[in-house]
């Protein structure tokens, strides 16, 4: 098992340097993981979104939910990381109340959200609101900086950078507060190969520092360079959760084979 | 004292604190009149006015509207002093009960103006009745006040003394204007029609563009000015010793030869005539 | 004709021998003015804010009245707060018919919707946009709000260079609460409405051509510190 309370070697993007940073104490063996999913259920006017979600996410490093467009994987992050309430049923993390202080958990949405400030601001800002210790603050920032090959913009408007860029200031904010959890929301969905490659390097880094990945994409690609397990989701509903190698390899429903080929799901 | 007046009073204060003055209690000792556009504009207040405050110290605040609005300002208890120009309401404003004393303090006259052009031929009539029925006869634009003011009903009386019913022709060559004396020449200046105004208004009116004085000197377009103090057992904030200490001033002897002395272009505007005291 | 000239030459005579009663009429309409804006800000923004951000039963309701008291007559508000502040009104004992203060309680009055509308619409657009990444932060209601603000402190600097523009340019209202009292509620507008209706054509031009520059260069003083921002 790794050890949480220091982030090991955060490899730059664009140099070979490595950093090394302290993590929060709190944190340790008892973590919020696993979070457990029962029954859940979610409604939008009388249409069940999603149902019958029962589901297991352990500490497993790196959860990509994978499906086709519509099959409710956003939904479900967002229901994980508690920005939506499902309609029936139950979310509970291990450790509930260390779970939702704010630096517990993370999130990068697919199109980035930026404070109209320098980029250095935007991450001084989510240190703040999340209640990162002053102290470790300038290290942390220096650290994001690095991690995210953002320190020659660091004094630029974050809402001037472009896509890329924001993207990755965006995951920049999640190094520099240090979540044990981490969701990720299509993060390349508008991205170009490039841009796409840094910010796969940047959450492969944040992954084997200890922070676990739950991911949502569609593309099969990247599925299979980051994924460590799989949830594969059709229709509103979770049909397979698994090993990566064994979902690759041996996909046990018809539907998950479709896709695995390429073929359009219905 | 209840929350609710405690409420209103905190807010208003804020209000006064931002205004940037103390409006609450007042810190000048003044008297507020209710008064018409046609002595304002005619620059008589900017004279008369400090030679007051020179011998009495208090300031006086005019508020110039159309006589009609004047005294409703004035029964409302919102003016400590009513000055206008429309004997018959004056003397009802204090036969009901909301003036304490109507005094006569001064008269000019009111005069017919008109397009320098004359279509209705009225020129140098000293009767103001057979000017009217030409302008009448010959369907020429007239504008007229319209507004409730001492001017307009004095000019409603002259068309009734010469036994024209001008609602009648509303809107037709009788244009109502609704607004003050000088809104309405501008009008008449505009469309090359007939009014009437008050001599002290046109000789201060700047944009006299076509317009002349046609019609002057009948005594039926004399033009008294009245003064009387508000009722302040109506009114209890009424500034009752202020305010008859301007009346007083007004009809005194000095009062009297200020109003005479003060020219507009050289020519006596007003014609003080109170009685002797 | 050169009423358009002559207002200029008239403007500038006034402007460069700064003329102590149009600095006395200018200061007034400044004052209260600006006094009217700030007093609006202070509760239309948090009605705003609370509009663009709480749910609660009734809010669409207050916010079409908002929009729709955008439009109301200047003149018709200067009635009612006439008839508030008139002796015989109920706010009558206070005195405050024909003061500033009166001037500045009508012009807050009209000032109002504007800033508390804009800004319901400003934080509206800006909570859309922040409202997911900022329950992420696990960010507490007020703090999201304090942030909304800041982000757009510059639209909402523009709401309230808006309410400035509707109030200094009003004239109906304050004619009728104010009275235009010489040395007293005299303000830019109604001195123009004045010298209108005495036919000085060439005067009221003249000072609406000051009150355009005053305007003006309040929105250019705005766009420089905008600017400048901007830079940083």
């Amino acid at each position: 098992m790794r050890d949480k309370n220091v982030l090991h070697l955060v490899h730059d993007i664009s140099s070979n340097r490595s950093y090394e940073c302290d993590l929060r104490s709190s944190s340790g063996a008892s973590g919020i993981l696993p979070l457990e999913l029962t029954d859940v259920g979610y409604e939008v006017a009388g249409q069940w979104l999603l149902s019958d979600i029962n589901l297991k996410i352990e500490e497993d490093r790196s959860t990509i939910i994978l499906g086709p467009n519509g099959a409710g994987k956003t939904l479900l992050l967002r229901i994980c990381h508690g920005l939506l309430a499902p309609s029936r049923g139950s979310v509970r993390w291990q450790n509930p109340s260390m779970a939702h202080s704010a630096s517990a958990q993370a999130m990068v949405f697919q199109r980035p959200v930026m404070l109209k400030r320098s980029v250095r601001k935007n991450i001084e800002y989510a240190m703040k609101v999340c209640g990162i210790d002053p102290a470790s603050r300038p290290h942390q920032l220096a650290a994001a900086l690095e991690v995210s090959g953002l320190e020659k913009h660091a004094d630029q408007r974050a809402t001037h950078l472009s896509g890329g860029e924001q993207q990755r200031l965006a995951l920049a904010r999640c190094v520099a507060i240090n979540p044990m959890v981490l969701f990720l929301d299509e993060p390349t969905a508008h991205l170009d190969p490039t841009a796409t490659r840094q910010i796969e390097s940047m959450i492969a880094s944040l992954r084997d520092s200890g922070t676990e990945i739950i991911m949502v994409t569609h593309d099969l690609g990247q599925a299979r360079r980051l994924a460590d397990r799989v949830v594969f989701m059709h229709d509103g509903k979770v049909l397979i959760s698994a090993e990566a190698g064994e979902f690759f390899n041996n996909p046990k429903s018809p539907e998950a084979a479709a896709f695995l080929q390429g073929n359009l799901l219905w | 004292m209840t929350r609710k007046y405690f409420l209103i009073k905190h807010t208003l204060f804020l209000f006064v604190l931002m205004a940037g003055s103390s409006d609450l209690q007042a810190e000048s000792r003044f008297i507020t009149i209710a008064s018409t556009t046609s002595t304002e504009n005619s620059g008589l207040y900017e004279y008369l006015l400090p030679k007051f405050a020179g011998a009495t110290a208090i300031d006086v605040r005019v508020v110039a509207v159309g006589t009609g609005k004047a005294i409703k300002i004035a029964e409302k208890g919102d003016a400590d002093v009513l000055l206008v120009h429309h004997k018959p309401s004056e003397e009802r404003f204090v036969s009901d009960g909301f003036g304490v004393e109507r005094y006569d303090v001064m008269y000019n006259d009111f005069v017919i103006v008109g397009p320098s052009s004359d279509p209705a031929g009225v020129a140098g009539f000293s009767s103001v009745g057979n000017a009217l029925q030409k302008i009448a006869d010959s369907g020429s634009t007239f504008t007229s006040r319209g507004d409730d003011s001492g001017t307009h009903k004095k000019e409603l009386s002259l068309w009734q003394a010469a036994g024209i019913d001008v609602l009648e022709h509303d809107g037709a060559w009788y244009r109502e204007t609704g607004s003050g004396m000088g809104a309405t020449l501008n009008v008449a200046a505009g469309m090359d029609g007939y009014t009437m105004t008050d001599r002290s208004t046109w000789l201060k009116f700047s944009n006299k563009a076509n317009l002349k004085l046609l019609v002057e000197g009948d005594p039926m377009l004399f033009n008294q000015y009245g003064v009387i103090l508000v009722n302040p057992s109506l009114h209890s904030h009424i500034k009752a010793t202020d305010g008859q200490l301007f009346i007083d001033w007004l009809i005194s002897e000095p009062g009297q030869l200020e109003i005479n002395q003060y020219r507009i272009e050289g020519r006596q505007a007003f014609f003080a005539n109170a009685p002797i005291q | 004709m050169s009423t358009f000239s002559s207002s200029f030459s008239t403007a500038v005579d006034l402007v460069l021998t700064a003329n102590p009663e149009l600095a006395e009429i200018v200061f007034l309409s400044l004052r209260v003015s600006v006094s009217a804006v700030l007093i609006a800000t202070l509760v239309g923004m948090p009605l705003g804010a609370l509009l663009a951000i709480r749910r609660f039963p009734g809010r669409a309701t207050i916010a079409t009245v908002l929009s729709s008291l955008m439009g109301l007559p200047p003149v018709v508000l200067g009635l009612i707060v006439y008839l508030l502040l008139s002796r015989a009104g109920p706010l009558g004992e206070y005195g405050l018919l024909f003061t500033p203060t009166a001037m500045v309680m009508a012009q807050t009055l009209l000032v109002l919707p504007i800033i508390a509308a804009l800004t319901r619409q400003i934080l509206a657009d800006l909570h859309q946009h922040y409202d997911e990444q900022f329950r992420s932060f696990r960010l507490s209601g007020w703090k999201g709000i304090q942030t909304l603000l800041w982000e757009g402190r510059f639209s909402l600097l523009t709401a309230l260079l808006a309410g400035f523009g509707r109030a200094s340019a009003e004239v109906g209202a304050v004619m009728i609460v104010g009275g235009n009292i010489n040395h007293v509620t005299r303000v830019m507008t109604t001195t123009i409405a004045m010298e209108t209706s005495k036919g000085d054509f060439s005067l009221a031009l003249a000072l609406g051509i000051i009150l355009i520059l005053l305007v003006l260069s309040v929105n250019v003083l705005v766009s420089l510190i905008q600017a400048m921002e901007n830079e940083a």
